[in-house]
């Protein structure tokens, strides 16, 4: 009836899991509690869990990614405080079983709910907005990709306190991988997860793709759009290319699991590198689909703050179009060691230095727009600069792997895990964060607290040199990763520093959650209101709206006549709004619970996938399909905002811009 | 001007019949690909050549009467979809046999 699912599935045994479970059923217990005291359930419903508004679904998806990075960060500082004590006779706190899950749930959380979340969160954040359209071309699969992403992620935390988590990495590398050494439910909760998250991720770059392609405002041809949108466009072209990739591969090693084939056992004719092959097929472009979009963001807020138009605009987008294909052509610089002659290594090799040159354009363009600039330093422009120095480093460190010779010393050893948090942190986190204190205003209608800003900056950014400064160190003194135990005494000073870093990572994230509460405090106050929609002066179409935009986004579509057309407009005097002009009725999608009810029935499939409980799976799977069926059947999924509706509220808007200009 | 938010013209949908036929090639395709191995009526090269046969056939099948190509007044970035997504399935698919090829021989594995 239950299948592999018993009670001794609940790690009672292990006291840190416990007394997670005790704070999280206090934290979940309180918050339902409140939300059921003050009555908000309706108003969660209908105006957030149901809606198909791309600027709800973005304040969404970065809520997720805040609640990845909570989890993904105590597994980080956890790894750290185990190596800084389990040195010589010391064990550490963590036995090897349950440390292995931790490193595992680190890297897939943090790259598919942290990184992947939040920047599905800036893209409907701002994509939409940029280039003037009312929504996203399918607003219905928004909605069910932000469910599926989610309940991927509740998954993946179930499995902290029902049975456990993989022990292989966030790869999930066969053999180790495959029946024979994982028995256990850890690696079937991975592969769910990966598939049921993999859907809303493919559905987000088809959506954004065509929303790109078919939804510019009149005259914003390919090259009037603005640099975030063709980042954006670049990361989904390459996220629909790639992710099948990685569904394919992780189907092939769950055929192995649940159906005794062998894709990639030892036995069988099975053959575990091809895994390797595909899963870096899709994990090498991956990282582009993350810090292509990051440096779109950097080039809308460099800009911005430095005063001036970006320097070679069009470099950067053939620039950007360039990693995108040579992003391709890379992936076997993630296991060199694997057994491939020269001729391999070498053409590979070779290709991943060359992507450090459209990089390095990208880098030189940010800093020429800055040159002679009046620059200011508002805290987004911290996280910009700080971007720049601390990604050179990773970047750096990238080209020294990427020579065989070299990589055959370095492969799996911590220079590496120092390298590729180089280049995420520096990059990908950096850029989200850069983004979101960016776009906050235009979303959310106030400033978020700059003195925080700047605070969480310089303890992320101090913190990162400790942290993994001290791991290059160890790399060169041969220090491997994914240890549990380690006994030479040379080591154990490097890890302490480490310790450090990450403890001052940790008053980062601090400041940042306390960024979060003092904006939300003080979000009335007449200084953090955006009134103008423009807080920045910025150069596109985002900031013509009001902040936070209606609905519709925008009450006429304007016309694009130039890059950076709100400047252009702001410029020659033109009004981009249009106000007072001739309102028509608007047409825009209804909101539904058909996401939410898939993302429900997709969490009660993989639940019941793990455990082998087949009838509960069946269900799931059909309620599925069935709610699909029945969404698509569904008719009555659009309305239409009457002129007089959108006149007054525009006209409301008009007002309040008068009487801001009048003070 | 339309408005570029709600234009839905263009695209070429296909009809029952359409997608019938396909659905029907697609099944026999696919048969006869288990036929061929499970009966095991050829030498594994020439289960091999029927198979990459019946693939391309299968591929070809799909993106006529599902994906519509080269129909409708779309042919322009249906194309362009189309060789980028040619290009990327070839330097997969080369990339892999290259690379696999490759590590076999230098692992003395074959």
């Amino acid at each position: 009836m239950l299948g592999r699912l018993s009670l001794s599935a609940i790690p009672l045994d292990v006291p840190i899991l416990v007394g997670t479970f005790i704070g999280v059923l206090i934290v979940g217990v309180a918050v339902l509690g409140l939300i059921t005291y003050y009555g908000k359930w309706g108003y969660l419903w209908k105006e957030w869990f149901t809606s198909v508004d791309h600027k709800r679904l973005a304040v969404m998806y970065i809520v997720l990614a805040l609640v990845a990075l909570a989890r993904g960060f105590a597994d980080a500082i956890m790894m750290r405080t185990q190596l800084a004590l389990a040195y010589a006779g010391n064990p550490g706190y963590l036995p090897p079983h349950h440390y292995d899950q931790i490193f595992s749930a680190h890297g897939t959380i943090m790259i598919f709910f942290l990184a992947m979340a939040f920047m599905t969160g800036l893209f409907n954040f701002i994509v939409p907005l940029q280039i003037g359209a009312r929504d996203v071309a399918y607003p219905f699969l928004n909605n069910l990709s932000f469910w599926m992403t989610a309940v991927a992620f509740m998954l993946v935390n179930i499995s902290l306190f029902i049975g456990e988590f993989s022990q292989c990495g966030w790869l999930a590398y066969p053999p180790l991988s495959e029946m024979q050494f994982s028995p256990g439910v850890g690696v079937d909760y991975y592969i769910w997860a990966i598939q049921i998250s993999g859907v809303g991720t493919l559905l987000t770059g088809v959506n954004f793709f065509v929303t790109i392609v078919k939804m510019r405002a009149p005259g914003m041809t390919w090259l009037k759009m603005p640099v975030f949108t063709w980042t954006a466009f670049c990361s989904s072209i390459l996220i629909m290319a790639t992710f099948p990739v990685l569904t394919v591969a992780v189907a092939l090693l769950g055929l192995d699991r649940y159906f005794g084939m062998h894709f990639f056992t030892n036995d069988g004719g099975g053959n575990q590198m091809l895994y390797l092959n595909l899963i870096w097929a899709w994990g090498h472009p991956e990282v582009y689909i993350l810090v292509l979009p990051a440096f779109g963001v950097f080039s809308e807020v460099v800009p911005a703050f430095s005063g001036k138009p970006l320097f070679g605009y069009k470099t950067m987008v053939y620039a950007t179009c360039s990693i995108m294909v040579l992003s391709f052509l890379v992936w076997v610089h993630h296991f060199f060691t694997m057994g491939a002659g020269p001729d391999v290594n070498a053409f590979f090799g070779i290709a991943t230095m060359i992507i450090s040159i459209p990089t390095g354009v990208k880098l030189f363009n940010w800093l020429f727009t800055m040159y002679k600039g009046r620059i200011q330093y508002h805290a987004c422009m911290y996280w910009a600069v700080g971007f720049m120095v601390v990604f050179t480093i990773g970047g750096m460190t990238g080209v020294m792997m990427a020579i065989p010779g070299s990589d055959f010393v370095l492969h799996n050893s911590l220079f590496l895990i120092a390298h590729f948090h180089n280049v995420i942190i520096g990059g990908v986190y950096f850029g989200y964060v850069c983004g979101m204190n960016f776009w906050a205003p235009k979303v959310l209608g106030f400033k978020m607290n700059e003195a925080w800003g700047i605070r969480a900056f310089w303890f992320w950014l101090v913190g990162f040199f400790f942290a993994f400064m001290p791991l290059y160190v160890l790399g060169f003194e041969g220090m491997t990763r994914r240890m549990n135990h380690y006994d030479n005494p040379a080591w154990h000073p490097w890890m302490l520093i480490a310790e450090v870093g990450a403890v001052l990572i940790l008053f980062g994230v601090v400041c940042q959650l306390m960024q979060i509460y003092v904006s939300i405090r003080d979000c009335n106050k007449p200084e953090n209101r955006d009134v103008t929609g423009d807080p920045w002066n910025g150069r596109t179409l985002e900031w013509s709206t009001s902040s936070p935009p209606p609905v519709y986004n925008f009450a006429i579509v304007p016309h694009v006549s130039s890059l950076d057309a709100y400047t252009h407009d702001k410029e020659n005097g033109i009004d981009t709004r249009q106000a007072g002009g001739k309102y028509e009725a608007i047409h825009m999608p209804k909101n539904t619970a058909s996401g939410i009810a898939c993302g429900a029935f997709a969490l009660i499939f993989g639940f019941a996938a793990v455990w082998y409980i087949w009838w509960l799976a069946a269900i799931g799977l059909v309620g599925v399909i069935g709610t699909v069926i029945a969404r698509s059947a569904n008719k009555d999924i659009d309305y239409y905002i009457p002129a007089e509706e959108v006149a007054r509220i525009e006209n409301e808007h008009t007002r309040k811009l008068m009487a801001q200009a009048a003070e | 001007m339309s408005n570029p938010n709600t234009s839905s013209s263009g695209e070429s949908h296909g009809s029952v019949s359409s997608y019938l036929i396909g659905f029907v090639l697609a099944v026999i395709l696919t048969v006869l690909s288990f036929g061929v191995v499970m009966s095991h009526s050829l030498a594994p090269a020439g289960t091999l050549a029927a198979l990459s046969v019946l693939a391309l056939v299968q591929v070809l099948v799909h993106l006529h009467y599902f994906l519509h190509m080269g129909s409708g007044s779309e042919a322009r970035w249906n194309n362009i979809a189309f060789v980028f997504t040619v290009a990327f399935v070839s330097i997969l698919i080369v990339g892999t046999v290259f690379i696999m090829s490759n590590t076999s021989m230098n692992m003395m594995s074959r």
